[in-house]
């Protein structure tokens, strides 16, 4: 078995734990390049027919390429999609230029707090990974979060072997994170060797491209002439630029990603 | 070529370097992204301090001004021959469960000394914990050889120390390495100041190590995870943990004895699978309609594993309340989630001074390792540890909370 053969194993293990052990769940997906390998991958382990619903959080600000690209996918694949909004912090005129932290946690944290407690989804897959951030690199693959949201990251709970969290109390959720164990490189080697569709913002046009992806008023193209994902795969070979750069939510404090975490962002 | 990826512990006492090493290696083997260290100059200088390398796989906020792990962390670099992912661990008596969740993921271990403080608690619990867990490839490394002038003498006497202590554990360490994980001494280069070192640098040994699992010739193992229904049909699912499953075969399915023959292989796109080998996760249907559910085990119609009521094994009492004869908790092993008693606790092992001690009190405290004796309360599908690693270990779980982790030893 080759590396990316095991990590998808590893990665379909985890997602049929989730729904083995949690029936309300359902998958997060934010048309990047890992929710869209998530989802991938979450097909695979379905056999084509993902029992479960997906998840937008929709902050209005997206780029349009990727409401095209969710859109299109949505139909291709069959999709159960629930497009999240806060409508009324939409209606109040939020926006990333009056404070980042506070419009994250507006459009993204609290839009996700309504979706789950309208459903009643008691399990979350997201595609965060360890490398991406020294925060998420503490994660567990199961991780709790009380009733308000909080994660307690000083007190996490015991992940041992391939034994994951199989109840949670009434009111508590759990984020599930099937693709912590992969890098930014094992994602684009699986894209290539899957070939999984992404949205074309990855590719470099006019010398520039998009390592990450969010909001449009948040993200910055960095100069790159990888026109292919064999280019961007020789590209992060030899980069020394973190992947979240072009990310602002990351930079604005030190601690602002353990902060936003902390309250139940992504 | 594929090459193979390593996962590695770093274990040891609070302060002997383990993070501060991990932040040395990220930063010999170039793998830090710019403006990191930047980052870390600038947040060691507003906490009043060197600039300190632990601080970048010490990301909380509060691991940075109590100047300690917490939780434990993994970290991926590459080599010219290997990728690693390194696993931090807090070394704290009071984390020991951060460091369960990181070693238990690990094939090999560091072990990190200070030379000056030689075996401390923590450094005799971390090597217990990794015997117990199964992990036999350590290297040992003697940290800070800087603050005993790079003595050789020095060197020698804890070498014999260490040797010593973990051969009564039955580990007997690849290496030894004298370093600095603070100046960078012996991890990618060899130390010009400690000329009398003949070994290898650190990096080297790493890249040199050969770990090799070999559980496609043992006998099939296969816990179920789920079974889906679609209109059509009722897909079992679950990870082959062993040996080889092939269309066509005829199984058993465990605990209930039952015999069936293995309809299809399912795997989404590839529609003439005809075997699938462990590590895979697959879909199964059957020939008939028998009933199968999560917690039941697959195997083949020779060598059967062991149904059993009664186990014997070592844990690793987690929580703060003691572990006491009587007890009712939930065994998980591989998928099987089955109530279970403490029947006995038969002895238990001093961390601290590794005696085998018979016991005052039929009691384990927190972060204790003992022999213990379970009764479960229906039909346990059993492996010992040495023979088939995932049918061989278990958790115990009380009120929701991991309360222990362990090894069967012994199927009685």
């Amino acid at each position: 078995m080759n590396h990316l053969d095991e990590l998808e194993n590893k990665t379909i293990y985890i997602i049929r734990e989730a729904y083995a052990c949690y029936r309300k769940t359902a998958l997060l997906w934010s048309m990047g390049k890992d929710s869209t390998t998530l989802l991938w991958i979450t097909r695979k382990a379905f056999f084509g027919q993902i029992p479960f619903p997906i998840i937008h959080i929709d902050t209005s600000f997206k780029f349009k390429q990727m409401y095209e690209f969710r859109d299109k996918l949505a139909k291709e694949w069959k999709l159960n999609l629930i497009i999240s909004k806060n409508t009324d912090a939409l209606k109040k005129k939020v926006d990333p230029k009056n404070g980042m932290f506070e419009c994250c946690t507006a459009l993204k944290t609290e839009a996700l707090k309504q979706t789950l407690k309208k459903y009643a989804f008691n399990a979350l897959l997201l595609a965060i990974r360890r490398d991406e951030h020294g925060i998420r690199a503490k994660e567990r693959h199961f991780s709790p979060r009380d009733t308000g949201f909080n994660w307690n990251y000083q007190d996490q709970p015991a992940e041992l072997w391939n034994f994951y969290k199989t109840n949670c109390v009434q009111g508590e959720h759990l984020r599930i994170h099937p693709l912590l164990h992969w890098t930014e490189l094992d994602v684009w080697k699986y894209i290539r060797r899957e070939s999984i569709p992404i949205v074309n913002l990855y590719l470099s046009i006019n010398n520039k491209r998009y390592r990450s992806i969010g909001c449009d008023p948040c993200c910055q193209p960095m100069d790159s002439k990888a026109k292919s994902i064999t280019k961007i795969i020789q590209e992060l070979e030899i980069t020394k630029v973190a992947e979240r750069n072009g990310r602002c939510q990351d930079k604005e404090n030190d601690y602002t990603m353990q902060k936003l975490r902390s309250l139940g962002y992504m | 070529m594929d090459r193979k990826t390593l996962k590695i512990a770093l274990i040891g006492h609070i302060d002997h370097g383990k993070s501060t090493l991990l932040g040395r290696l990220l930063l010999a083997t170039n793998s830090l992204t710019k403006g990191k260290i930047a980052q870390i100059k600038k947040i060691s200088k507003k906490l009043g301090k060197d600039t300190d390398l632990a601080f970048l796989t010490d990301q909380l906020e509060e691991e940075r001004e109590g100047n300690l792990t917490i939780d434990t962390t993994q970290v991926f670099l590459k080599t010219a021959k290997h990728n690693y992912i390194f696993i931090d661990n807090p070394g704290h008596f009071q984390f020991i469960k951060n460091m369960l969740t990181g070693t238990t993921q690990a094939e090999a271990a560091i072990l990190v000394i200070d030379i000056n403080q030689g075996l401390m608690e923590q450094t005799r619990r971390h090597s217990e914990i990794i015997r117990m867990l199964g992990i036999n490839k350590t290297i040992v490394v003697l940290n800070k050889m800087d603050l005993v002038n790079y003595s050789e003498q020095k060197f020698i006497q804890t070498e014999s120390t260490a040797r010593e202590f973990l051969k009564t554990l039955g580990i007997n360490p690849d290496f030894i390495i004298p370093i600095s994980a603070k100046n960078g001494l012996n991890i990618a280069k060899k130390s010009f100041k400690m000329r009398w070192y003949k070994g290898q640098h650190l990096l080297n040994i790493l890249d040199s190590l050969k770990l090799n699992t070999q559980s496609e010739k043992k006998p099939l193992r296969l816990p179920i995870q789920d079974v889906l229904e679609t209109a059509e049909e009722k897909i079992i699912i679950g990870k082959v943990i062993s040996g080889i499953v092939r269309k066509g075969q005829e199984v058993i399915i465990l605990p209930a004895l039952k015999k069936t023959t293995l309809d299809s292989i399912l795997i989404f796109k590839q529609p003439n699978r005809t075997k699938a080998k462990s590590g895979e996760c697959i879909g199964l249907t059957l020939k008939d309609s028998l009933l199968a559910k999560r917690g039941d085990i697959i195997v083949e119609n020779l060598n059967l594993p062991q149904l059993t009521y009664r186990i014997k094994g070592n844990i690793l009492w987690m929580i703060e309340q003691p572990l006491t004869p009587g007890i009712t908790l939930t065994l998980r092993c591989a998928t099987q989630e089955i109530q279970c008693i403490v029947e006995k606790i038969k002895r238990k092992i001093n961390s601290a001074t590794l005696e085998i001690s018979p016991l005052d009190k039929q009691e384990l405290k927190q972060n204790e390792i003992g022999i213990v004796e379970l009764k479960t309360k229906n039909i346990l599908v059993a492996e010992k540890f040495n023979f088939i690693e995932e049918l061989g270990r278990f958790i115990l779980v009380q009120n929701n909370k991991v309360c222990a982790c362990g090894i069967i030893t012994d199927i009685l």
